[in-house]
């Protein structure tokens, strides 16, 4: 019985969070249509879209990650959640604050800073639910036999950042950080880089771990070179952060830990290419498990988006590219390519997994579809924002106004939105079918456990 | 996909070994983070906005500015960098002041009063004495870092 609704709390937080992206990503099309068209969809200007946008992909992110957790821990990992009161209190307050947060924004009642707009009072509830998530894991995971493998560390380790680099986004609640321009933009932008590192932790851990129940090899997650590349993870996590703010005015010495810290992804890099031999046999044995593709495509955007992020986190060319499209490309690239990719195939392995068979077709055409379009469309979106980004890094450096920068990126903008339009058509092919299983299975698991 | 092979409990480090660079990476990252919160960390020009200023940031959060706009390159690109708009020339206080009052095609109108715009402007002109974005005088140092001069 306690098993039963332990995974309905998880398949709760998975249903949540497609949810959470696929109105992630409608408000992402307006928001991009609205650069193209200012006057388009004015019930809900700019100012309050961007916001709901990202709130929600962000919600996508963590409420996927912890469902998998929640899901992953009892039925693989042998480490039974300590208490299902703790995972439902968990889930009520954290659909009771995204509602609160999400009507704010819609009301045009803000307070807070970029990602974080909301008046600062719901940071206190969002902290909540990650200390209850937190105290719930560390219980149940020491109950662990063995050595940890490496993704028990990357998911402890996102949790414990997530709750110290969120308290630390918000110092600026403090006069004294907040009226000192330079240490509140340092602050705020060393906790978002870390934040952002910490949910990177949680989202890996789920795929190293899926790439372990796919493969049936349990010492993948416990070698040497996973522990390693853990290890530098971490450290990006904790010390690569200024990237994000190399034309800030700051004591060079951060800038420099940043720069050297940035730079030991070459060996990301290199790792990849050196092994893309044994990963391309991989990917053929497993190609017909539809969750797999969703890591394949994972691990090409990697590829990519670690080259752009290479580059742009060398300060000579940072400096070009701080401010532009380039940027924009790299988080999206990152955020929908990596680990949407991967929380996907999350979603998907848990639909299949949890479902009873006679009520859940297999992925089939539709879901297919959805999956090129949803990358095609991706890779175009990724390569123009760059283009534009050269563009206005171009015109910047040249001294040129904005009125006739946005003017000269206009084409750009509006191939940018419909592209963006083409992402949000192949994620809507790709969970429609899965909203439909997991709801179908929530409603059987209830009557189980109703039973 | 089951499982099909035993787990190799030898395969990785040693569980000291790895409480140990698990520690050593959190201890490093303590000092770090302590000397960036209390620490010198910024240039000489880092004012802080005191008064009218400090108000002037507390709206600039309020009104979810940085959706559209940028500090040292930071926000959102609907509309321009911010951070200097104080001393560019052809812009600085009438001119925002005019923005600020009557909006424009692509910035809302938020029917801000007085005392609000000047609060604004204050805030922007202690971020533009801080610095400039984007950075104008700098040098690229051979192993590909900057240095602002």
């Amino acid at each position: 019985m306690a098993q039963l609704n332990h995974n309905k709390t998880a398949l709760c937080f998975i249903l949540l969070s497609l949810i959470s992206l696929l109105g992630g990503a409608l408000f992402g099309c307006i928001a991009a249509l609205q650069f193209v068209y200012p006057d388009f969809a004015q019930f809900l200007p700019f100012f309050k879209n961007r916001p709901l946008h990202v709130s929600l992909v962000i919600a996508w992110i963590f409420l996927s990650s912890i469902g998998g957790i929640y899901y992953y821990l009892p039925t693989y990992c042998k480490g039974l959640w300590q208490t299902f009161t703790m995972q439902k209190t968990h889930l009520i307050l954290f659909i009771i604050t995204g509602i609160c947060i999400l009507s704010c924004y819609c009301l045009g009642i803000f307070g807070g800073r970029e990602y974080w707009e909301y008046p600062p009072v719901f940071s206190l509830f969002i902290l909540v639910t990650w200390i209850i998530f937190a105290i719930n894991f560390f219980l149940s995971v020491r109950n662990i036999k063995g050595p940890w493998p490496v993704y028990i560390w990357m998911w402890a380790t996102g949790v414990v950042f997530f709750i110290i680099t969120f308290s630390e986004s918000n110092l600026w609640l403090l006069p004294a950080i907040r009226n000192d321009s330079i240490r509140d933009v340092t602050i705020q932008w060393k906790a978002y880089g870390s934040l952002i590192g910490s949910w990177n932790m949680l989202v890996y851990g789920t795929g190293i771990f899926l790439m372990e129940r796919i493969s049936g090899n349990p010492n993948l997650a416990r070698s040497k070179s996973s522990f390693l590349l853990y290890i530098l993870g971490l450290i990006n996590l904790l010390f690569g952060w200024a990237h994000h703010i190399y034309v800030v005015p700051i004591n060079p010495i951060i800038r420099t830990i940043s720069y050297l810290v940035s730079m030991s992804e070459w060996i990301l890099l290199f790792r990849i290419i050196y092994t893309w031999r044994e990963n391309v046999s991989k990917a053929q044995q497993h190609i017909w498990l539809f969750s797999f593709r969703f890591i394949l495509t994972s691990d090409v955007w990697v590829f990519l988006n670690i080259i752009l992020a290479l580059l742009i986190s060398i300060p000579a060319i940072n400096v070009y590219t701080h401010g532009t499209h380039i940027t924009v490309a790299h988080a999206m690239g990152s955020t929908i390519g990596i680990n949407t990719m991967i929380l996907l195939a999350s979603c998907f392995f848990i639909a299949k997994e949890s479902a009873k068979s006679e009520t859940v077709r297999d992925s089939g055409k539709q879901e297919f579809w959805g999956w090129v379009i949803l990358n095609v469309s991706l890779l175009f979106f990724w390569l123009i924002l760059i283009l534009a980004g050269v563009k206005k890094g171009v015109l910047t450096a040249q001294g040129i106004s904005f009125e006739e920068i946005m003017i000269a990126i206009n084409p750009y903008m509006k191939i940018f939105a419909f592209t963006g339009i083409g992402i949000f058509a192949g994620l809507c092919l790709l969970l429609g079918p899965l909203l439909i299983n997991l709801s179908k299975t929530l409603l059987i698991r209830h009557k189980d456990i109703n039973n | 996909m089951a499982s099909n092979e035993q787990i190799d409990i030898n395969a990785g480090f040693s569980k000291p070994l790895k409480i140990f660079i698990v520690t050593l990476t959190v201890v490093l990252f303590s000092g770090y983070t302590l000397w960036i919160d209390t620490g010198n960390i910024g240039s000489e020009k880092s004012h802080l906005a005191k008064g009218i200023a400090a108000e002037g940031k507390l709206l600039f959060q309020k009104y979810n500015c940085q959706a559209c706009h940028q500090i040292y390159g930071l926000g959102g690109y609907m509309g321009p960098d911010l951070t200097n708009v104080y001393s560019a020339p052809g812009k600085g206080p009438v001119y925002m002041a005019t923005l600020l009052k009557n909006g424009t095609y692509r910035m809302p109108n938020f029917n801000l009063d007085k005392h609000a715009i000047s609060a604004l402007i204050s805030y922007l002109a202690t971020v533009d004495s801080t610095g400039n974005s984007p950075l104008r005088n700098y040098k690229i140092s051979w192993y590909g870092s900057i240095e602002s001069q």
